[in-house]
């Protein structure tokens, strides 16, 4: 096995132990603000195999959507929830049985996906040059995928005006 | 970065290139990590005190050595001899993991800076956004910290800066969005590239905009609230002590440079500069060091300008700071990436000289525009009775 295979196995080993290992910090922490680092975590874990698979602008967005983004509103909420401060918390409610059915139904659900679907894999010529320019990518969320693009455009753009709405002051 | 390599092979010719070029990786990364932070926090320290000292009509420090200039080291010394102090009840972990993040944040952005022709950690082609990306790391660590001090003041002040890292990233987005369409890149030596006039004439509005964003992300006055003293004590460090918090003020000296190496690159042309690549080659010894030397000139005065509008205005008000944010820079800089993408798409602008001229009229007409709009608003708020004062009415 050449060197540099060895390395990137041992990247990807780690990289495995950080992913699964700060999944499962946010599940068995009783702090609930160290679930959210945990979980800040495992998403860094997940940057790590963009980067390891040569998806920069992936890996960049990742960070910033992910840690940058959604992380920090999680701890905020974490935050600014009463009682949710404590140190320790309990680790399960009255919802507990039916949390757990419905994780149990994602996971059959995503491992049958898994199973099923026939990956495409990437030509030869395309994985010896796995640069793909940013402006590529653009023209192809604007092009084929155009449709996707925008209803996930308007799919935010509700959100925001639902944030809004619901942040709004009620004038008496 | 290649120039070295070839000049070690030259060196020592049984060296063969994959190891040249991980010993100059290292070399780097080393200069990069351990040095760099050291020189940049003692230079600019001392600079910051001298400058705003003379605008303050004062001395400034003049003890330790001459003019001062031991002063840093000094600093350093007494830091590292402080007790080191952790609050009862603190999370200990994350209180001491989150100074550490703070710089990490921060070294992790050198990265992508080009200090000289051909000499950046790596080329990135999605350069841009990775300096955008890694901004959030300093935003957990802060949070990290004001969390685990055990502090009510801390904890305020996180709930502060994160609020106001978060609304003024918006605009600096939008202004580093205006300066990837002119260039047609996000990488930065494309960046610096596509400057043969440099950005700051011709986008002069993305310029405003981002230096005021990047004052803002590094919590620089006039945007220093997060360390208000006379609000929130001294901030979301207020309980660290010794290295711990000499960790913070590295990460925040650091980001200063990054940010003012960030604005050169982005704004002035990076290592550009007359004579380098006409007379001089880019890639011999001598012009490397002269595009370093470009770079450190124009890096240094933003810089200064960053000191001179510390010294000069006061400090904002945390809603006037969030306004001023969300209700003035993010749409002001949207109507300049509209203006600045038609500008680029006219069809009689077909020469590069007629699109700078173009850009920059563009630019300065929405820049006129909108403290127009302003100051209309101003004054009809000024018309309106002082009903919102309290006791106003009475």
């Amino acid at each position: 096995m050449p060197a540099d295979q060895i390395v990137r196995y041992i990247v990807f080993l780690i990289l495995t132990v950080m992913t699964l290992g700060g999944a499962l910090g946010v599940v068995v922490s009783r702090n609930l603000f160290h679930s959210a680092l945990f979980l800040v975590l495992s998403f860094a874990g997940v940057v790590g195999y963009y980067v390891l698979l040569d998806a920069g602008f992936l890996a960049a967005v990742q960070l910033l959507i992910y840690i940058g983004a959604i992380a920090i509103l999680i701890l905020f909420a974490v935050m600014l929830t009463r009682g949710l401060m404590d140190k320790r918390q309990s680790q399960h409610n009255q919802q507990w049985l039916i949390a757990a059915l419905v994780a149990l139904l994602i996971f059959v659900v995503l491992a049958v996906v898994l199973w099923q679907v026939e990956w495409p894999v990437a030509s030869e010529q395309a994985l010896a040059s796995p640069n793909v320019s940013v402006s590529q990518l653009g023209q192809e969320l604007l092009g084929p995928y155009v449709i996707p693009f925008e209803v996930a455009s308007v799919l935010l753009l509700v959100a925001l005006i639902g944030a809004v709405i619901l942040a709004r002051e009620t004038e008496s | 970065m290649d120039a070295t390599v070839s000049w070690l092979i030259n060196l020592i010719p049984q060296m063969t290139e994959p190891v040249a070029r991980l010993i100059v990786d290292l070399v780097y990364a080393g200069a990069l990590a351990f040095v760099a932070p050291v020189v940049v926090v003692v230079a600019f320290t001392y600079m910051e005190r001298k400058v705003i000292a003379r605008i303050q009509d004062r001395v400034g420090p003049n003890r330790a050595g001459p003019f001062g200039l031991l002063q840093g080291l000094a600093d350093a010394v007494k830091m590292l001899t402080k007790e080191d102090i952790t609050p009862q009840d603190a999370d200990r972990i994350v209180y001491n993991l989150a100074p550490a993040l703070a710089v990490i944040g921060v070294i992790l952005v050198y990265a992508v800076l080009p200090v000289a022709p051909g000499v950046i950690g790596a080329d990135l082609n999605v350069g841009v956004l990775y300096v955008v990306a890694v901004g959030g790391i300093g935003t957990m660590a802060i949070l990290m910290a004001g969390w685990s001090s055990n502090n009510k003041y801390a904890l305020l002040s996180a709930f502060r800066v994160v609020a106001q890292l978060i609304s003024y990233e918006i605009p600096m987005i939008i202004a580093l969005l205006i300066v990837v369409l002119a260039a047609g890149s996000m990488q930065m030596g494309e960046i610096i590239a596509a400057q043969d006039v440099p950005f700051l004439f011709t986008l002069p509005l993305a310029f405003i905009i981002f230096l005021m964003a990047t004052i803002a992300e590094i919590g620089r006055s006039p945007f220093d609230l997060l360390e208000a003293e006379s609000e929130i004590v001294a901030g979301f460090h207020v309980e660290y002590s010794g290295m711990k918090f000499a960790f913070f003020f590295i990460g925040e000296y650091m980001h200063l440079f990054v940010g003012a190496g960030i604005a050169t690159t982005l704004f002035l042309g990076g290592w550009r500069g007359p004579f380098l690549g006409e007379v001089i080659s880019e890639a011999s010894i001598l012009g490397v060091l002269l595009g370093f030397v470009y770079f450190l000139i124009k890096t240094v005065f933003i810089v200064f300008l960053m000191i001179w509008i510390r010294g000069t205005l006061p400090r904002f008000r945390i809603d006037h700071l969030l306004d001023f944010g969300w209700k003035f820079l993010v749409p002001v800089g949207l109507l300049g990436l509209i203006a600045v993408a038609l500008v680029l798409k006219l069809p009689f602008l077909s020469s590069s000289g007629l699109m700078w001229i173009g850009l920059l009229v563009a630019n300065i007409l929405v820049i006129v525009v909108s403290l127009a709009a302003v100051s209309m608003a101003a004054r009809r708020s000024r018309s309106v009775a002082l009903r919102g004062v309290v006791g106003a009415d009475r």
